[in-house]
């Protein structure tokens, strides 16, 4: 369908309006849309990762290369990255820690977990001492939210963890 | 074969679609989908063919011994013909890139539902009808736990769960409802609502995923940022965004049902009688049809036509369901005639009589 402003371009935007009763739609391509005030409320986040990455590419041009490098787990390198935006493997987190976190921070406002913690199948003290806490922070939480059967069973999952059972 | 996983798995992963959960008239599924990575082996994108065999072999001997997982069935998405993979797509129960893969797909009695090897090794999903996402949670929370005590998962004391794409990592988490939204887009609020939620942190899209247009004014809303929050959280969060929308959208359609009750009845009835007796339809022709019948349904215009009838034709009239009942490739014009077949059989099914008034 041609829009019906210009009569060139396929319409991209369908505008129907509702006056007296009476419903009519128009429909426009973009640029006379815009030219009409129209917001298109393009959906947010269609293509941020590249951006950022982008951003990120120079921000690391400026820093030091020997940051950089390959992956010496996966052979990822950051030009790897910036091509697909995703990681090889658990490592890279490692290697590419300095440029990772500009990263994180604007895609997430921050770069600390908060939510649950892991228990490996063969965890150590301090595994088990982190999942505690996490778990004693929703067991807390449950409570305020009055949802007494997820309290109990959190709590019978702290009290196996420090009995020195797996959780 | 899909068809015995179809026969194994009770509504073959549809049971959503019987819209029994709460607000189901605007929010039709609720999505919780958690993603997972082994430590020692490389990602999806990167993983050569022996480590995605140890992977599997590792993932379904854990998930063996897991209680949720133990009625499972595992489908090689590599194995299936190319419209079997698009049946599995139509569904919603797999992703795009399992299905340009060759990952695995191991769907349970219950929703919940296991992805290997796609862009994450693992991808822990849950899909329930209606605004259930505490419920669709607290499934996947119980299966990831089952599975972590079994497998070495990539975590970071910082970072939290490691994932391929740093929009993931952390939680892992993005938890999402399906709206229908036909009142916000009728009275133009819409633009107001998606930009409230944009700066809220959360996101929209329609309903076929990232990038993907807005079809039958269908919404997808979930939680932008994955790292810094716990998931109760984040679900919290997007459970009371949303209940506001659903509230704006009812508020929307009681506005039009007052100001402009002609042209919403003639919108709504118009759409029915099209679906009622067209003979060639294109897809999005119904799914457009469908909103306004969906909308009629809601504002209780039409009598005797459900819910779970508006949702079976939404997921039967896609060209890979046409065909596996037609039970061979349909070309073009001909998918549209055997749509519209369709339409009208069930829609004469339920209705019984022509729609008069």
């Amino acid at each position: 369908m041609l829009c019906e402003n210009c009569g060139k371009n396929e319409a991209a935007i369908h505008l129907t309006q509702i006056q007296n009763n009476e419903m009519s739609t128009l429909h426009l391509c973009e640029a006379c849309a815009e030219s009409r005030g129209l917001s298109t409320g393009h959906p947010a986040g269609v293509a941020p990762l590249a951006d950022f990455i982008a951003q990120m590419g120079k921000s690391i041009a400026a820093e030091t290369v020997a940051t950089a490098g390959t992956c010496p787990s996966c052979g990822l390198t950051l030009a790897d990255f910036k091509r697909t935006g995703r990681l090889g493997c658990a490592r890279c987190y490692t290697t590419f820690d300095a440029s990772l976190r500009g990263l994180l921070r604007k895609l997430h406002g921050g770069t600390q977990h908060s939510g649950k913690v892991y228990l490996p199948p063969d965890p150590t003290e301090t595994d088990r001492t982190a999942r505690v806490v996490s778990l004693r922070r929703s067991l807390s939480r449950a409570v305020e939210a009055e949802d007494f059967e997820r309290a109990a069973a959190l709590r019978d999952q702290i009290r196996r963890l420090e009995a020195g059972q797996e959780g | 074969m899909v068809n015995g996983f179809l026969g194994a798995v009770p509504d073959a992963g549809l049971a959503w679609l019987r819209a029994d959960g709460p607000h189901a008239d605007i929010v039709l599924s609720t999505r919780i989908r958690l993603a997972r990575n082994l430590r020692n082996f490389r990602f999806g994108t990167r993983a050569e063919g022996a480590d995605r065999q140890e992977v599997l072999r590792l993932t379904l001997e854990a998930a063996g011994a897991a209680p949720v997982l133990t009625s499972g069935r595992q489908v090689v998405v590599s194995e299936l013909e190319q419209s079997e993979r698009q049946l599995l797509l139509e569904r919603h129960l797999v992703s795009r890139e399992l299905i340009g893969g060759n990952g695995h797909v191991a769907p349970t009695h219950t929703a919940l539902l296991m992805m290997v090897n796609e862009e994450d090794h693992l991808r822990l999903q849950n899909i329930l009808g209606g605004f259930r996402l505490r419920d669709a949670w607290r499934d996947v929370e119980r299966l990831d736990d089952e599975l972590g005590q079994r497998l070495p998962y990539a975590f970071h004391t910082e970072f939290g769960y490691l994932t391929s794409c740093p929009t993931n990592v952390g939680t892992g988490l993005r938890a999402s409802v399906l709206m229908h939204l036909p009142g916000l887009v009728l009275t133009q609020e819409i633009g107001k609502v998606l930009q409230g939620i944009s700066q809220v942190g959360l996101t929209f899209r329609g309903l076929y995923g990232e990038g993907s247009e807005v079809v039958g004014n269908f919404f997808q809303i979930s939680n932008q940022t994955t790292l810094g929050k716990t998931e109760e959280d984040l679900i919290d969060h997007l459970q009371r965004i949303v209940h506001q929308v659903v509230q704006y959208e009812t508020q929307a359609r009681q506005v039009l049902l007052r100001d402009a009750p002609v042209v919403i009845e003639d919108k709504v009835w118009r759409a029915y009688g099209l679906l009622r007796h067209a003979r060639s339809t294109t897809f999005e022709e119904v799914m457009n049809l469908l909103s306004g019948v969906r909308l009629g349904v809601g504002l209780k215009l039409i009598p005797d036509l459900s819910v779970y009838t508006l949702n079976r034709i939404m997921i039967f009239t896609q060209s890979a369901h046409l065909e596996q009942v037609a039970g061979a490739p349909l070309a073009e014009g001909d998918a549209d005639t055997h749509r519209a077949a369709f339409v009208r059989q069930v829609l004469q099914a339920e209705a019984g009589a022509p729609p008069e008034r």
